[in-house]
């Protein structure tokens, strides 16, 4: 008994602080209820994506022509259900929905971080070294957003052909200037502050108080900015396979379905209702993970 | 006032300049630009004589200047599949867009703004409750997909509007309506927050102990000042109009420059590509411009910075 109580004393006290601010700002994140619903909501959606093969019913691109256009609720011949129907090639409408979030989820990531990144590191420069340097980035941030994105986006990808790497390249690059807005806001206050000329007069150079003492510290609005982006990131997605600019069929994309279901709009409703809902059940759970994640960290913060 | 006007004038040439020169860059994404405009059945030959033609073998900075050149003329070269100059093409269909997005922004404005004020006036009360779940669905929902149920609504089963091409007021209504969601949503929950911050204000308590009535406190002295960040937005939010023209105009047929362009890239004819992402672009740097100027005259304090 004592052993045990000995034992797990110390490790209580041991918890570092830094362990301890996470635990205590999870626990105000999760009594924003709406935050926690978007979470879940999030990690629903993400455990879909990773779980398709074995979440689907059906495989998700075998064409059945005589099935095809059946409303929610069918029945095959074998006596098997198709919750939601099928499509104009008798494929599985559901299955597709659950694989369709496979691409929506890779190339929201892929690209925000992509993006995050350009933007993080040109918010450090551009704030940090301020003068000719800001300058410059920051005018270049204001030509990027010139543009009528998804005009730019799908003139670059219809030049170079849609695929996985080039749409998450090309939403990527024209995405970092919001990033480097807000981190550049961050570090402008941050270096003035006491602890970066603390280390300055102990003479660290400049790259390692960037890299130690600013980035960390510039990383909370950054985090917010990324989470409420990758909903306008997915949503681009979706846009660029509606017009048939996104990951290209048979693989299954939300927006490649709602070009589809369009088409036989008057006379099988389902087609497009479904996809559409996935995306906005997913955004929506984004957004308002998101929106409790700025409401916690920086209440300030308009994104 | 007039330094900061100058400044800002420069400031927008430079983005145009920078604009031309990204537009410029489309054709030469895959290294070669002759293989971007002929069809891709065109023999070495034909290549080679098409690349001379059009100088496609000049030093790199002589092409963008020859293209920069013909820009500020309005000249961007024959559309390849209409045989008609690009650029006229595509100012043609710039009044149905400008239409199109100026609807948008009207249905946005006129539903945004008096929600967002009822609901910071009456915090949680059922209005506000309704609104802000109504605006985050709004920012949340693919404009495109929200342009199918209506039309999946309006047009298949109640047969109330038409569901493309452009004409009447009908004809307005929902490519508005879809295409305005989203800018709807950004604009009420900005004057939502926007309307908390000022009626929670020292000058706002002096002004009702005075003894103004609530309707011009809320009105005129909130209001006023509540309206600066969403001034800036609508500039901001009239250049995601544009963008997002280009698939509300898909979805309804309508006939304006982003369905033009969107068709453009399927038939590979990248002088009207060049020109449409020029002229809205050039459109957007315009409207902001206007909208610093009028920023100036409603908030003085800029014009000292």
């Amino acid at each position: 008994m004592s052993r045990i109580a000995v034992s797990t004393l110390p490790v209580a006290a041991e918890r570092s602080p830094a362990l301890r601010e996470t635990l205590a700002f999870a626990r105000r994140l999760a009594r924003r209820r709406t935050a926690l619903f978007g979470l879940v909501v999030v990690l629903l959606v993400a455990g879909t994506a990773l779980a398709a093969p074995w979440l689907a019913p059906f495989d998700p691109v075998e064409q059945k022509i005589g099935d095809r256009l059946k409303p929610p609720g069918w029945r095959d011949e074998a006596g098997r259900l198709h919750p939601l129907g099928t499509d104009h090639l008798g494929r599985d409408l559901l299955a597709r929905v659950v694989f369709g979030a496979r691409p929506a989820l890779l190339v929201g990531f892929a690209a925000v971080l992509l993006s995050g990144i350009i933007g993080m590191v040109t918010g450090l420069l551009s704030g940090y070294f301020g003068g000719r340097v800001d300058d410059v980035l920051m005018r270049l941030g204001d030509v990027q957003l010139a543009f009528p994105f998804i005009l730019l986006a799908i003139a670059v990808i219809g030049v170079l052909g849609p695929s996985l790497p080039v749409i998450i390249v090309v939403i990527g690059v024209s995405s970092w200037v919001i990033y480097a807005r807000v981190v550049r806001g961050a570090v402008l206050s941050l270096r003035e502050r006491e602890f970066v000329q603390a280390a300055h007069a102990l003479g660290v150079g400049e790259l390692r108080v960037l890299a130690r003492h600013i980035l960390p510290n510039a990383l909370t609005p950054w985090l917010v900015v990324a989470t409420l982006d990758m909903a306008r990131v997915i949503v681009i997605e979706s846009a660029l396979s509606f017009l048939g600019l996104g990951v290209q069929p048979p693989t299954p994309t939300w927006g490649g379905m709602l070009a589809d279901g369009r088409v036989y709009i008057t006379t099988s409703w389902w087609l497009a209702t479904f996809p559409g809902v996935a995306i906005l059940v997913t955004v929506l759970g984004i957004n308002l993970f998101g929106d409790g994640l700025r409401d916690t960290l920086d209440p300030r913060l308009r994104v | 006032m007039r330094v900061y006007l100058l400044r800002r004038l420069l400031q927008s040439l430079l983005v145009l300049l920078g604009v031309s020169f990204v537009v410029f860059l489309i054709l030469h994404l895959t290294g070669d630009p002759a293989l971007v405009l002929l069809p891709p059945d065109s023999t070495a030959e034909d290549i080679r004589k098409f690349r001379e033609q059009m100088g496609f073998d000049d030093p790199f900075l002589a092409q963008y200047g020859r293209f920069l050149s013909g820009a500020l003329r309005g000249d961007f070269g024959q559309s390849v599949r209409h045989g008609e100059p690009a650029f006229a093409l595509v100012v043609e269909r710039l009044p149905a867009t400008l239409e199109l997005s100026g609807a948008a922004l009207v249905v946005a404005l006129l539903l945004a703004i008096p929600a967002g004020i009822v609901s910071a006036v009456r915090r949680n009360s059922m209005v506000d409750y309704v609104s802000t779940v109504t605006a985050l669905l709004g920012q949340s929902m693919p404009t495109f997909w929200l342009g199918i149920m209506l039309i999946l609504v309006f047009s298949v089963h109640l047969n109330l509007l038409p569901s493309s091409g452009r004409g009447t007021l009908e004809h307005l209504v929902m490519p508005a309506i879809t295409l305005g969601l989203f800018t709807t949503a950004r604009i009420m929950r900005l004057t939502r927050s926007g309307m908390l911050e000022v009626l929670g204000q020292d000058y706002i308590r002096t002004a009702r102990a005075k003894g103004v009535a609530n309707r011009p406190v809320v009105w005129k002295h909130a209001l006023k000042n509540a309206a600066i960040p969403i001034v800036t937005i609508v500039g901001i939010e009239l250049g995601t109009l544009l963008g997002g023209a280009v698939i509300t105009e898909t979805i309804f047929a309508w006939p304006g420059v982003g369905r033009l362009s969107v068709q453009a890239i399927y038939n590979r004819d990248y002088p009207v590509v060049q020109a449409s992402v020029f002229l809205l672009a050039s459109t957007f740097v315009l409207v902001n411009l206007v909208v610093d100027v009028v920023y100036t005259y409603l908030d003085p304090r800029i014009r000292l910075r």
